[in-house]
């Protein structure tokens, strides 16, 4: 059999329904990556040994009509695991052990999953390339130095090396499209709802939603399916029936109606960019796809719009971190206000402070009605722009991302071009609705670039059919020289 | 609005994070170009706009407020970093 960490999720899942391969094989080909690992710095926890006991116990009483028999899953360290550590990327939470699961990562173990390991992220998700972790800067597999993206850097590195056959993120204003276009795989964000929130460590909880990362489309379909329930104990979550993506996965799109948004066109845009969103056009008509042109005038206000609603959020969930019931105590203060603040002080990074800083301010007395109420009145303005565009178009095709990867520090002391990353994604978090981006070609230095695909609320099939018609026209190929193992 | 140390040091204070001097220069820099990106708002007019409460479009499910799962004290306490067998412990609060 060649390499099996190779293989997707679909063909994974496939061989081993047929019995062709056991779950022990599968998992010991992705320990065998992981141990060479170090330079990526993608793992958090390490839970080879108990993934290799469920894959043996698995083995010896396959259960096979399941969704996901047998495979063995890294997790964004942001999802609570039952007795593993749970640390969100933050000295806040390095010794923490969750005595629950997450609803979501629960639904893939009841699908036959099992946990591989934890995965490094930025600090409680805040980032734009995985260097706010309090546990190291991840590397991207495509380039030594090179960041992943984020939040969910170590997701889409460790995936894209072949370290996970899939994988989850969360993604708040991108990040997990953001990492997905940087690494060359697919991400997708699903409607606000679909997924259950509980068992996540919250950031922004209007924005936050889970959502798969994986090598294809049709893995894509097969995760959003495992992953996706209503659940009561989050009270945001959609009471839905199931979805049956995988199986109605066509890339039949004829007569589909795909909208360009004029806005999308930024100004020193690289060339490469602009190109394979053309690229893109011209596929989609290949595929029997209509385009039309349209416009959504409110986006260059959703980034400034999202830097108040985010932060404002992230600092009332933020506050639950005091020292007293879980989590890091500063042993420094004479008193309870200060064993607080050396608290907070001595286990929150840089960027965190500085996102927790800005929401006190933006909802600190007298301020109210100037930033969050207004920030809340132009997300109405943006979700009105996309449903405008929806009366016309089925799916929205944008870039992924206004760059490539980048270098590890290039950006790090300047907010705002880091905050910019997200200037394509973030929109979509504000309305609420679902997005995936993939693979679409690669810039002069051979780094991904990935395309977006927008749709309307709940109609995740449609965009992951005209995402599956797109990736098989774009046959994107990466080949990695795995540096990392050297 | 402009950004200046004594509002860093205030807000500071309203969060519960001490900061250090040298790091308040720093983030007096950092969020005064923050506040100035986020005040590109100012340009829109959204004295007719209502602000979005819900992206689902349906009211908040509320649950009925009763024990589901009880007696699991021992399990909360396991993560504090200082408990006796029934309390959190914390710094002295009255003298």
């Amino acid at each position: 059999m060649s390499d099996i960490s190779k293989k997707t999720l679909t063909e994974i899942v496939r061989l081993i329904k047929k019995k062709e391969i056991k779950s022990e094989e599968v998992t010991q080909s992705f320990i065998k990556n992981i141990n060479n690992d170090k330079k990526l710095n993608t793992f958090i926890t390490n839970c080879s040994e108990e993934a290799l006991n469920k894959a043996k116990s698995f083995d010896k009483n396959p259960k096979l009509n399941l969704l996901l028999p047998g495979v063995p899953i890294a997790v964004k360290d942001l999802f609570c695991t039952q007795g593993v550590k749970t640390t969100a990327g933050s000295k806040m939470l390095g010794n923490f052990v969750p005595d629950y699961e997450s609803t979501v990562t629960n639904n893939l173990w009841n699908e036959g999953a099992f946990l591989l390991g934890k995965l490094n992220c930025d600090e409680f998700a805040m980032g734009s390339s995985n260097e706010t972790s309090y546990f190291g800067s991840v590397m991207n597999p495509i380039a030594e130095n090179t960041v992943p993206g984020g939040s969910s850097g170590g997701s889409a590195s460790a995936l894209a090396a072949d370290l996970t056959p899939t994988t989850i993120g969360t993604d708040t204003g991108g990040s997990i499209r953001q990492p997905a276009s940087f690494t060359g795989t697919v991400g997708l964000k699903p409607t606000y709802g679909l997924c259950s929130r509980w068992g996540i460590v919250a950031f922004a909880s209007s924005l936050d939603q889970a959502g798969p990362m994986t090598k294809t489309v049709d893995d894509c379909a097969l995760m959003l399916e495992a992953m996706a329930s209503f659940d009561k104990k989050d009270s945001t979550s959609i009471n839905k029936k199931k979805e049956n993506y995988s199986q109605k996965l066509t890339d039949n799109i004829k007569g589909l109606k795909i909208g360009i948004p004029k806005e999308y066109r930024v100004d020193d845009m690289p060339k490469e960019i602009d190109k394979l969103w053309e690229n893109g056009k011209k596929l989609l008509i290949d595929s029997g796809a209509e385009i039309f042109d349209i416009s959504l005038p409110n986006t260059k206000y959703a980034l400034p719009a999202y830097y108040i609603v985010a932060p404002a959020e992230a600092s009332s969930n933020l506050a639950r971190y005091d020292g007293v019931k879980y989590g890091f105590r500063s042993v420094i203060g004479k008193n309870l206000i200060e064993m607080y603040e050396n608290t907070r002080s001595e286990a929150f990074g840089d960027e965190v402070k500085r996102r927790i800083l800005i929401g006190t301010y933006v909802l600190s007395s007298g301020y109210y009605d100037a930033y969050y109420l207004k920030a809340q009145k132009v997300r109405n303005l943006i979700k009105n722009d996309f449903d405008q565009a929806f009366k016309k178009v089925d799916a929205i095709l944008t870039p992924s991302t206004p760059n490539s990867a980048f270098k590890i520090g290039e950006k790090k002391n300047d907010p705002i071009s880091m905050y910019l990353n997200d200037i394509f994604t973030v929109p979509v978090n504000l309305a609420g609705i679902p997005a995936v981006s993939i693979p679409a070609g690669t810039d002069n230095k051979n780094y991904p670039l990935g395309l977006q695909l927008i749709g309307r609320p709940l109609d995740e099939q449609i965009l992951l059919n005209t995402a599956y018609a797109l990736e098989k026209k774009i046959n994107f190929k990466q080949s990695l020289n795995r540096w990392w193992e050297k | 609005m402009s950004i200046d140390k004594d509002k860093i040091k205030h807000v500071s204070k309203l969060a519960r994070i001490s900061v250090n001097e040298k790091k308040i220069d720093d983030l007096t820099k950092d969020l005064s170009s923050i506040f100035k990106f986020i005040e590109q708002l100012n340009e829109l007019n959204t004295d007719k706009v209502e602000p979005l409460s819900s992206i689902l479009n349906e009211p908040l499910r509320l649950r009925k407020d009763e024990i589901n799962e009880g007696k699991i004290r021992e399990k909360i306490l396991k993560n504090s970093p200082q408990s006796n067998d029934e309390f959190f412990v914390v710094p002295k609060v009255i003298e």
